[in-house]
């Protein structure tokens, strides 16, 4: 458990996050459990952004500033999805996302 | 100070990881929820291990704070019994998971191919600096970081942090474009929550 | 999270994380003993405006004990968990309040450099910490099982989400004053009472009042307790808790309590100044010094928990459409009115007249609390039996004896 930690660890990490998104995103039936997904993949690009600000100094503060950004719009995306979902409730009483057929074919 | 850092690293990334694994793996939503404010707060830890301080507490006061409140409410909302727990076929776990693991291996990939040296971890870290210091505006933007700076960047001020190529940082336009997106968001949802009125058939 | 103390790796890490468990030890230490001491201070405070004694039989004639007494009656209660209650969200929940409410305290300054980690974003720390509070009574709202709790804790979540923002704002008043965010900084600035930043300027004044209000808010103490509304929700969100988890999650309210008076102590009133213009540990040196400073900055954040205390037991409940209007219909554009007015204050107003206003309305205050206690000591109660019918009251107020006295 001693050792450096390299940039790339981090990177992992923040793939590892990214990956379990996808993968949320991918089976969660719930139309709310896609959304708990794109939070997952936003919060992965944010832990890359930052990782690279600390390592490289000449990202230092562009790093934290794009992790600001992506922090805010994934809130101002995340009220518009939900409103989204919450409409489609009160016009089907379901959140299955299998039930969201009406525009197929 | 450089096992202490790896020590917590391990730890938080560890249960970061595993919170983010267990938020793909429950059938309950709420409990989704629930891992997903583990995860988010993990994340939050890994900022500051990285010295990003206003990061990480911009993380948990809108993140944490505001986005999942917001995704709490939203399932409140519509956590009636048949849709808590929705199960998934196996065949589509089998595929997510399969091209789950091919997009982790291809992304580790590109992760240890990276050229170029970046030094361990601590002997850049900005916060072993002075800490008591305060909010000094620091010339030296390659070892401390402050919120002073961040600001500066964000308004476009004549004496902010320096750029590689001599001019100033300014995110200026980008803060007032997020600034309006925000307004946009903010009108949509309430237009979007408001009050129906109700089609009475009026005599 | 880099001390200076680590900068030597080697052998000497040890003394490194032993130095971080001290710290964190003796801040849960704290937060318990003072939890103790609040719970033992409400049910005297409670007792005395109601006009009764309160515990006076567990540990003397005061009751010192009574809160020990609680808790050990709490520990042996049967540990209940309903049928429909969600095993791991219901289990869960009060934690994840407790440690959003602890946490806080991690930047939060008792004196001099006491301080678990200096961080320059101190305040903005502890306001993002404690809103993370907020997930832990919805899971205890939801985790019950019951749609009393579930109202409860839904009502309580939007009130403390809703009332994040004024107090963010009223926090940012003395930040533009001072310049920093760090609450070290802050604090070393109000040496001397006049230089306290409540009577620097009167949006600073009034920034003081309207985040003690928002803070009240936050901490769901009454006039904003409608979430443990005993009347109405049998006990709100925590109905369901008995026991052990009840008591975590009073131990988060005292903690959430003690955190946000810590804070209006340092931004507003000097955090652990006594007054002098002189900072103690430089005239009596480090230990001495900041021994006295803790001791000040702890006296004055219980004075403020229990005016919290004060106005709990007397202040009638607000509904919860009064509470959400209140936030959003006055308190929000108050708050950005004093942000706007100190911003104007700070670049307009020469300063001499910003040094003059602060004894202005230093002198105001002082003249202004002078004058209420004097009409205190001249208040006259009625005759018993006159006021209300089986009216008992302590005969011990001048105004009561003047009454007694046989001239009528």
């Amino acid at each position: 458990m001693s050792g450096a930690i390299l940039l790339e660890h981090y990177l992992v990490l923040g793939a590892l996050l990214f990956v379990c998104g996808a993968v949320c995103m991918a089976t969660k039936r719930n139309a709310i459990g896609v959304l708990i997904g794109v939070e997952l993949v936003l919060n992965g690009a944010g832990v890359n952004f930052v990782a690279f600000s600390h390592f490289n100094p000449a990202f230092r503060l562009e790093g934290m500033i794009f992790a600001l950004f992506v922090i805010v719009l994934a809130a101002g995306e995340a009220a518009v999805a939900l409103a989204i979902v919450l409409n489609f409730y009160n016009n089907h009483t379901t959140v299955d996302v299998d039930s969201a057929e009406e525009l197929k074919g | 100070m450089e096992s202490m850092h790896s020590f917590l690293f391990w730890v938080i990334a560890g249960l970061t990881g595993l919170c983010a694994i267990a938020t793909v793996v429950t059938d309950n939503i709420v409990r989704a929820a629930t891992w997903l404010l583990f995860t988010l707060g993990g994340v939050s830890g890994i900022f500051f291990l990285l010295g990003a301080d206003l990061v990480g507490a911009i993380q948990l006061l809108v993140y944490v704070g505001g986005t999942l409140v917001l995704v709490i409410f939203g399932v409140m909302l519509t956590a009636q019994s048949p849709f808590l727990n929705m199960k998934t076929s196996s065949a589509e776990w089998a595929i997510s998971i399969a091209v789950g693991i091919m997009l982790l291996t291809f992304l580790c990939f590109a992760v240890f191919s990276i050229k170029g040296k970046f030094g361990p971890a601590d002997a850049q870290h900005p916060v072993a600096q002075d800490v008591r210091r305060g909010d000094a505006a620091d010339s030296d933007a390659a070892t401390s970081t402050s919120t002073m700076q961040i600001g500066q960047a964000f308004l476009g001020v004549e004496n902010g942090p320096p750029r590689g190529d001599g001019k100033r940082v300014h995110y200026l336009l980008p803060f007032e474009i997020v600034s309006i997106h925000l307004l946009v968001v903010l009108i949509g949802a309430a237009y979007l929550a408001r009050a129906k009125k109700r089609r009475e058939t009026m005599l | 999270m880099g001390q200076p103390l680590f900068a030597s790796s080697g052998y000497l890490s040890w003394i490194g994380y032993l130095i971080v468990v001290i710290a964190a030890a003796l801040i849960i230490g704290f937060m318990l003993v003072s939890a103790i001491f609040s719970v033992w201070l409400e049910r005297k405070v409670a007792g005395r405006i109601q006009d009764r004694l309160g515990p006076t039989r567990v540990g003397g004639k005061f009751g010192w004990l009574q809160t020990l007494a609680d808790g050990m009656k709490l520990l042996v209660k049967e540990d209940l968990i309903p049928a429909a209650a969600d095993q791991m969200l219901f289990r869960v929940g009060p934690y994840i309040a407790l440690a959003g409410s602890f946490m806080a305290f991690i930047a939060l300054p008792f004196g001099n450099g006491v301080v678990a980690q200096e961080m320059n974003i101190g305040i903005f720390f502890m306001l993002a910490i404690m809103s993370t509070e907020v997930f832990g009574i919805i899971l205890i709202g939801y985790g019950s099982g019951s749609k009393w709790s579930l109202f409860g804790g839904m009502r309580e979540a939007a009130q403390m989400v809703s009332y994040e923002i004024p107090m963010a704002l009223c926090i940012l008043v003395p930040v533009i004053v001072t310049g920093s965010m760090n609450l070290g900084q802050v604090a070393l600035q109000q040496q001397g009472i006049w230089n306290w930043l409540v009577f620097h300027d009167p949006f600073t004044f009034a920034a003081f009042w309207t985040y003690f209000t928002c803070a009240l808010a936050s901490c769901k103490r009454a006039p904003f307790d409608l979430a443990e509304a005993e009347s109405e929700l049998v006990a709100g969100f925590h109905t369901e808790y008995s026991g052990f988890r009840w008591l975590v999650i009073f131990m988060a309210e005292y903690g959430s309590m003690f955190a946000v008076s810590g804070i209006a102590c340092i931004m507003f009133l000097g955090g652990w100044s006594l007054g002098l213009p002189w900072e103690l540990t430089d005239l009596l040196g480090m230990w001495v010094g900041n021994a006295l400073n803790v001791g000040v900055f702890i006296f004055k954040c219980w004075f403020l928990v229990f005016v919290m205390m004060w106005i709990r037991w007397t202040l009638p409940r607000l509904r919860i459409d009064q509470v959400m209007m209140m936030c959003l219909k006055y308190l929000i554009p108050i708050g950005c009115g004093l942000l706007l007015g100190v911003a104007l204050w700070m670049l307009i107003v020469p300063p001499f007249l910003q040094w003059l206003t602060k004894f202005v309305i230093f002198g105001g205050s002082i003249f202004a609390l002078l004058a209420m206690a004097k009409a205190l000591a001249s208040y006259t109660t009625s005759a018993p039996g006159t006021a209300m019918a089986g009216m008992w009251a302590t005969a011990k107020s001048p105004g009561y004896q003047a009454a007694q006295a046989p001239k009528a």
